[in-house]
């Protein structure tokens, strides 16, 4: 079997890329993700709704999106609800995690 | 080819309606999509769930699929005449096709007319993969190898799962679930239709020393009860190679000493710390001598009572 010296992208929140290319391929269109900017799930560089420039990162949740409305046929409005829930449980999750007694009790 | 018994997959009887399908890959669904799911292996079995629904949920799909007879899963068999005409060579190899594959293809044939499908421009599929590194990977950055099967295009047309080899560089920092792309090198397209993408979530692996929490580690470092009582010298592992640590005179179990900068680096100049944790053990037998000369011990240490003070005012 051969092997491939790949170039990797990382999506990451130090790259940027354009709104046509998180809707390329993300597989959703630039309107979906425009409506993802309006309901907060994704946000622009800039932090201005009309800005059309992306980290990376938002590929990862461009994405999800897609499958999540694609799998569970939601509309626009459920695939926000659920990105931002499951948002909401991973920062829950992390908190607790960082609740949790750890080993150790005395520090120097 | 394979047989996938896809009523059973979604626990299904031959005869069930199309709400019946659609009721029981919701119920699965809900329990594996991977986007939402904490079941382990979700992913797989999620897309077995949805290769099942997306043959059964068609009606046309799901007509070709019945035709095939009732075979064990995991059964070799070869699909019908007609479904061979739509990739026009009567020697095609369906050996290795994926079912699933098949029935897409064929019913897409079916519906454009199979000269039609010949030609229409297919895009290549995108692919996730799960890659695991380890801690030394991180900390040192290190290149490691991917292997997955992508499907290509046959000169038939047909879709055979082929196995690829990617070389990764894991960049030093490199966190959990961090993801990466590689663009073009999933699915191969057809008649001009761009290839596929693969998406590579990286995974740390259990360590056998260390705990991870962020860029810190913990390490649980056990000592003797007289390296405890006396104090110590003791060497530990750490990513970067053994230091010897510092162990004070009476050192209690659970007392947490940090070594600055021997944990995981992150992005930026970040350099996590380690976490050395103090267990006390104590041997599991002893030998006469020993005994004795704990025997001693207890008999002269009259000023360390641990539970006194613990204990004190009873239960209430």
């Amino acid at each position: 079997m051969s092997v491939q010296i790949t170039e990797t992208i990382w999506l990451n929140n130090d790259e940027v890329c354009s709104l046509q290319h998180v809707a390329a391929v993300s597989g959703l269109s630039e309107a979906d993700v425009m409506d993802l900017v309006a309901t907060g799930v994704l946000a622009p560089v800039s932090g201005e709704a009309t800005s059309s420039m992306f980290y990376t990162e938002c590929i990862v949740v461009a994405r999800k999106a897609r499958r999540l409305r694609d799998d569970f046929e939601l509309n626009a409005d459920g695939v926000a609800l659920v990105l931002n829930l499951l948002r909401r449980v991973d920062a829950l999750e992390s908190e607790l995690l960082g609740l949790r007694p750890k080993q150790g009790n005395r520090q120097y | 080819m394979k047989y996938v018994d896809y009523y059973k997959v979604l626990g299904l009887e031959r005869n069930a309606t199309e709400a019946d399908i659609k009721k029981a890959y919701r119920g699965l669904a809900h329990k594996y999509h991977p986007d939402v799911s904490k079941e382990p292996d979700a992913e797989n079995k999620f897309k077995e769930v949805a290769e099942a629904y997306a043959t059964l949920k068609d009606p046309e799909k799901r007509e070709a699929y019945d035709n095939l007879g009732r075979h064990q899963p995991g059964d070799d068999f070869v699909p019908p005449n007609q479904w061979q005409q739509n990739f026009n060579e009567s020697s095609a190899d369906f050996s290795d096709v994926d079912l699933s594959d098949l029935l897409k293809a064929f019913a897409e044939a079916q519906r454009e007319g199979a000269a039609n499908y010949a030609r229409r421009p297919r895009h290549g599929e995108t692919f996730e993969f799960t890659m695991p590194i380890t801690l030394e990977q991180i900390y040192n950055g290190a290149e490691t190898e991917i292997s997955v099967a992508v499907p290509d295009y046959d000169s038939q047309g047909l879709l055979h799962r082929v196995p690829k080899t990617f070389r990764i560089r894991v960049p030093k920092g490199a966190a959990d679930g961090q993801r990466l792309r590689l663009a073009g090198k999933g699915g191969q397209g057809m008649n001009g239709g761009q290839p596929g993408d693969l998406f590579v979530t990286m995974k740390v692996q259990p360590h056998r020393f260390y705990q991870v929490d962020g860029n810190d580690l913990t390490i649980e470092v056990p000592l003797a009860p007289w390296e405890a009582v006396l104090g110590a010298t003791v060497e530990i592992p750490t990513l970067g190679g053994e230091v010897a640590l510092t162990i004070p005179p009476g050192t209690v179990a659970g007392r947490k000493m940090r070594l600055s900068k021997r944990g995981l680096p992150g992005s930026g100049n970040v350099q996590g710390d380690l976490y050395a944790v103090i267990t006390i053990e104590v041997p599991k037998s002893v030998t006469e001598r020993e005994k004795a000369l704990y025997t001693d011990l207890a008999a002269a240490s009259t000023g360390f009572e641990p539970r006194r003070q613990r204990f004190a005012g009873g239960q209430s």
